[in-house]
């Protein structure tokens, strides 16, 4: 059974549909790029499918014992973190929240937890530091960490690489590869064609045209050509 | 000398009142102070103590004999709507506090002025948003009722305190693992409306806004996770509190006045120590 599928899904907001007659489905393993335009509704697929929003109609089904809560979300950051006085460890341990339900206080197990994923993602050392002085890679493998720590099955990231110079995007790409082949799901937004063809095994295109199937199909769809010839034109 | 002359003031209940009072609301505040000042509501405090005069001033044309019975949930109501508006409406935050703050002030003198019976409007409204004297005023009743209230607010934020942590540090990703960020938004906006409330006895309308962000924004230059932010927030306000009160009996100053000025200058030390800490 897939572990997540979106059954002719139509989104959009305040009843104006920008996507309709959406079907693709996610299996355990998986690593999906979700490519398109500006505006095309990446970011409201991604909340539809992280239960943030409903859609207009259609409907996102999950199996494998995964829930909306169990997806570990990596979110693009907001200006109140840039001067936020938090510490690494109190961020990563705060992914472990879902698991708790009305439980005030951590216990062992999820401290445990926090940090081993702080160890996974290589800002062992830094779990007392403070997460404003960090730069900017430091500060996406915490909230990598703490996606970790929401989930041991599905990863939704949302431009992972935004703002990141480019040997530590390199070293970003390749530690999310890593984790997708010690299998977990990555479900990731990207404005990066190049990076989705070469590192996912299926790419999701959205937008007037829609394409789904695997990056060599995709390059050699009409959709895949134009983009890929527009992004990477535009980027010389 | 000073302590034989505190020795006698403490004699006093009314001061002993004061010093319980002053001691609670200023540590619940400061509690509350580091979400609202990272949440870029510093100024909310501002504006319910004003929507809480309005209260006031209906309250007192209405001749009602306890006005904390419309006041709190007034209060309690503008602070939902303020903090709950957020992101998704036509009038943004900082616009929506501006106006209801000035709204609420303007026609709280309004109806004053028109109803009032009072040969002393001025002085009336000088109280209630300085807090001139109310702090020395306080009934045995006032001070249980604060301190019933003190207690909830606390028993409140401990128990929710990671979840308030990740509802200010990330909205999305606290909604994407299922935790209600707008039930805890709500929460936040009701303890703060409570909080508000308490405070205009102490230091009025008008200086509550220092209560709440002075010792956040001194603890928040200094300390660098967010557990010792919020501990050293409260002990600043908490020190402050009690040497503002201190002062303000010993030298006859304003009471509401002399606080803020000594969290002014725990901020003005605060600064000098993290510029001295950077340059090492």
């Amino acid at each position: 059974m897939a572990q997540l599928s979106c059954n002719n899904l139509s989104l959009g907001y305040d009843g104006k549909v920008i996507l309709k007659g959406l079907n693709f489905t996610v299996n355990k393993g998986d690593y999906l790029c979700i490519v398109g335009e500006n505006g095309s509704g990446k970011s409201t697929l991604m909340r539809t499918i992280l239960n943030l929003q409903s859609p207009i109609s259609g409907n996102v089904t999950m199996g494998d014992g995964l829930t909306p809560r169990k997806i570990g979300y990596l979110p693009q950051q907001t200006a109140i973190q840039k001067d936020f006085p938090a510490s690494v460890s109190e961020i990563v341990l705060s992914g472990c929240l879902n698991s708790m339900g009305l439980r005030p206080f951590y216990n062992k197990k999820e401290k445990n937890r926090a940090k081993e994923n702080m160890k996974k993602m290589g800002v062992e050392h830094l779990a007392k530091k403070c997460y404003r002085e960090l730069s900017g890679g430091q500060q996406q493998r915490v909230l990598l960490a703490r996606a970790l720590c929401a989930t041991g099955s599905m990863l939704v990231l949302d431009e992972p690489v935004a703002s990141l110079d480019p040997k530590v995007t390199i070293s970003m790409y390749t530690l999310i590869k890593n984790l997708n082949k010690e299998g977990i799901t990555i479900i990731m937004i990207s404005h990066d064609v190049n990076a989705a063809v070469k590192y996912a095994d299926h790419i999701l295109h959205i937008g007037e045209k829609f394409f789904f199937g695997s990056p060599k199909e995709y390059l050699e769809s009409e959709v895949g050509k134009m983009f890929y010839a527009f992004q990477t034109g535009a980027s010389k | 000398m000073i302590f034989e002359k505190l020795s006698l003031y403490f004699q006093y209940p009314f001061v002993r009142y004061a010093f319980i009072v002053g001691i609670l609301i200023s540590l619940c505040s400061s509690l509350l102070g580091v979400t609202l000042v990272l949440k870029r509501f510093s100024y909310i405090g501002d504006g319910l103590s004003h929507a809480a005069f309005g209260a006031i001033a209906i309250a007192s044309v209405l001749k009602l004999t306890n006005n904390m019975l419309l006041v709190l949930p007034i209060t309690v109501l503008c602070a939902i709507i303020l903090l709950r508006a957020g992101e998704n409406t036509k009038i943004k935050g900082d616009a929506a506090i501006a106006m209801i703050s000035v709204g609420a002030l303007a026609l709280g003198y309004l109806m004053m002025n028109i109803f009032s019976t009072s040969t002393n409007l001025a002085g009336d409204v000088c109280s209630t948003l300085f807090g001139s004297t109310s702090i020395l005023t306080l009934t045995k009743t006032d001070v249980i009722l604060c301190l019933i209230l003190s207690i909830v607010v606390l028993i409140v934020f401990v128990l929710f305190y990671h979840k308030i942590f990740a509802v200010t540090f990330d909205e999305s990703f606290a909604n994407a693992t299922g935790i209600k960020a707008n039930f805890y938004n709500l929460i936040i906006a009701i303890i703060t409306a409570l909080i508000i409330v308490l405070a205009m006895n102490l230091v009025g309308s008008l200086l509550i806004s220092a209560l709440v962000i002075f010792p956040a924004i001194s603890a928040m230059r200094i300390f660098k996770s967010f557990k010792s932010v919020i501990i050293c927030s409260a002990a600043f306000s908490v020190i402050c509190a009690t040497f503002g009160l201190l002062i303000s009996i010993l030298c006859g100053t304003p009471v509401g006045s002399t606080i803020v000025a000594c969290d002014i200058i725990v901020f003005g030390v605060c600064v000098i120590t993290s510029k001295i800490k950077a340059r090492n």
